[in-house]
């Protein structure tokens, strides 16, 4: 009996975190990297709380993006190497939307654990309390996007050697965008200015790359798969 | 609607001829035309009121500029053309267009900066329109890396074009975001590169180097495209007659 | 206008013709790859089509 798209989808998303919750070490590491770059920060511009909180907003977007950047490779990877990206495309299950539930994964395992970490890591570079909800909506959303426009590089670059640093190319410029926008959120918060503006702005990114990166995702694994 | 002519157009021994005998009436007007525009701009016009003699680069730069995005549009089309009906000649034209458009990025940003530093101070000033010119030659870039690391030539094709697509779609919303970010810091610079007031004697050589490089282009583009066509071609019967002298 | 003048440009000229400079040199770098692009995918072609009759 074939399945409704919708019970495909979450069959999918539940498949895709049980794996991903096996190697607690791939969901670690995303994590640990972005503490580790935000960490470069301090010890290359000054340890000054003042200084730091100037730019915090734009340390934590930057470490944020590569370190979503760096766990997008492995995103189809396993899937195209075990065959199961095909059982997907002959599937009869809309390929798009097998992508969402994909990427909704992609999100749970890698996005939501630097969203998780953030409010410490701002702390450490002096943001004010009352500026942490602002953080943490902005990256949310901002990983969402990320998420989405990475998991279109991932599928382009599907299988070619050197292809994780050509996706991160590839994505960057696509992110810039989310991350003017993120990063401003941040920095309103912290001189306490209402962030609204910027946040809706990512919110409204967030279903633009939702609605349509799905279109793009299913077209790229179909001509990378082949 | 009957498609057959247009394959038939695309189909690569027309397309070769084709783009040969078009190529030199495109280039020789464009080589006249930038001749022209160049003494009108840097001889003929007057100086302006505000940037002196300074202003004449605006000749070089706004043509560059302008091409550099009319290149991306023109490749995007023929993406989508060759995603869509699956004709191989639109692909080769994506191709071919690529370098041209990232030379042009290249140029505008470059012209841009040597513009900048008389007026602003410094060699690098972050301007929106200098910014967003940076980030299109990112998308360039990236779509001819992605281009290189693929072997297999239709799955080259196919990716670069969807990425070819989605850059499309991003630019409004790049450029937006640049904008509105470059608003933010108002007084550090000034948002526009010094558009001095047009009259009429500045216009027409502006106007006359924006065809010239348009034109350009598409000469250019035509010779590179006969190139890919050749490179492409497996069938060998029209390629001997054509080839042989 | 002297031609020492003219190439001065009002104090400008350092920036000017560097920047004519670099345009013209792109364009004309662009067309002589351009061909040289075209003759050496011909010659490929020429040396396929002579070694097996399948390009």
């Amino acid at each position: 009996m074939p399945r409704t798209p919708a019970s495909a989808m979450l069959l999918m998303y539940r498949r895709d975190l049980v794996l991903a919750f096996r190697h607690w070490d791939q969901i670690a590491q995303p994590v640990v990297f972005f503490a580790m770059v935000t960490t470069l920060f301090p010890l290359a511009i000054s340890p000054e709380l003042g200084q730091l909180r100037e730019l915090a907003g734009g340390i934590l977007w930057v470490a944020a993006l590569l370190a979503a950047l760096l766990g997008l490779e492995f995103l189809f990877r396993a899937d195209h190497a075990d065959g199961t990206l095909e059982q997907m495309m002959i599937s009869g299950q809309p390929l798009a939307l097998l992508a969402i539930a994909k990427g909704a994964a992609h999100w749970t395992a890698c996005g939501l654990p630097l969203v998780l970490a953030s409010p410490l890591l701002a702390i450490s570079l002096g943001v004010p309390g009352a500026a942490l909800c602002t953080v943490v909506v902005s990256l949310a959303l901002g990983t969402g996007i990320l998420s989405a426009l990475g998991a279109i590089g991932a599928a382009l670059t599907l299988g070619l050697r050197r292809g994780s640093v050509l996706l991160s190319l590839l994505v960057l410029p696509l992110a810039m965008p989310a991350l003017i926008f993120g990063a401003r959120a941040i920095d309103m918060a912290i001189h306490d200015e209402q962030a609204t503006g910027p946040l809706l702005l990512l919110a409204a990114m967030l279903v633009l790359a939702v609605t349509l990166a799905p279109l793009a995702i299913a077209a790229a694994l179909r001509i990378s798969a082949e | 609607m009957n498609w057959t002519w247009l394959h038939k157009f695309a189909s690569p021994p027309h397309a070769y001829r084709l783009a040969g005998r078009l190529a030199p009436w495109f280039g020789w007007p464009a080589f006249v035309l930038i001749v022209v525009g160049l003494y009108g701009g840097f001889v003929l016009a007057p100086p302006d009121y505000q940037q002196g003699e300074g202003f004449r680069i605006l000749y070089v730069h706004a043509p560059s500029a302008w091409m550099s995005m009319f290149v991306y549009a023109t490749m995007s089309v023929a993406a989508a053309i060759g995603l869509v009906w699956r004709i191989k000649l639109a692909h080769a034209v994506a191709a071919a267009s690529a370098p041209i458009g990232a030379w042009f990025t290249f140029a505008a940003l470059a012209t841009g900066s040597l513009w900048g530093k008389p007026m602003w101070g410094t060699w690098w000033v972050w301007d929106a329109r200098l910014t967003s010119e940076l980030i299109l030659l990112f998308l360039y870039l990236g779509y001819m890396a992605l281009r290189a690391s693929i072997d297999d030539r239709d799955r080259a094709d196919r990716a670069s074009a969807v990425l070819a697509l989605v850059g499309v779609v991003n630019l409004p919303i790049i450029h937006y975001s640049v904008y509105w970010w470059n608003t933010l810091h108002q007084g550090a610079t000034i948002s526009k590169i010094g558009k001095p007031s047009i009259t009429g004697d500045m216009l027409w050589p502006l106007l006359t180097m924006l065809l010239a490089f348009t034109l350009y282009y598409g000469a250019v583009m035509l010779v590179r495209l006969r190139a890919e066509i050749l490179r492409r071609e497996r069938d060998a019967s029209w390629l001997r007659e054509e080839l042989k002298p | 206008m002297s031609l020492a003048e003219f190439l001065a440009m009002g104090g400008y000229g350092i920036y000017v013709w560097p920047s004519l400079g670099l345009v013209v040199f792109a364009l004309v770098w662009n067309v002589l790859a351009a061909r040289r692009l075209h003759a050496t995918a011909r010659a490929e072609a020429l040396r396929r089509l002579a070694a097996g009759g399948r390009p």
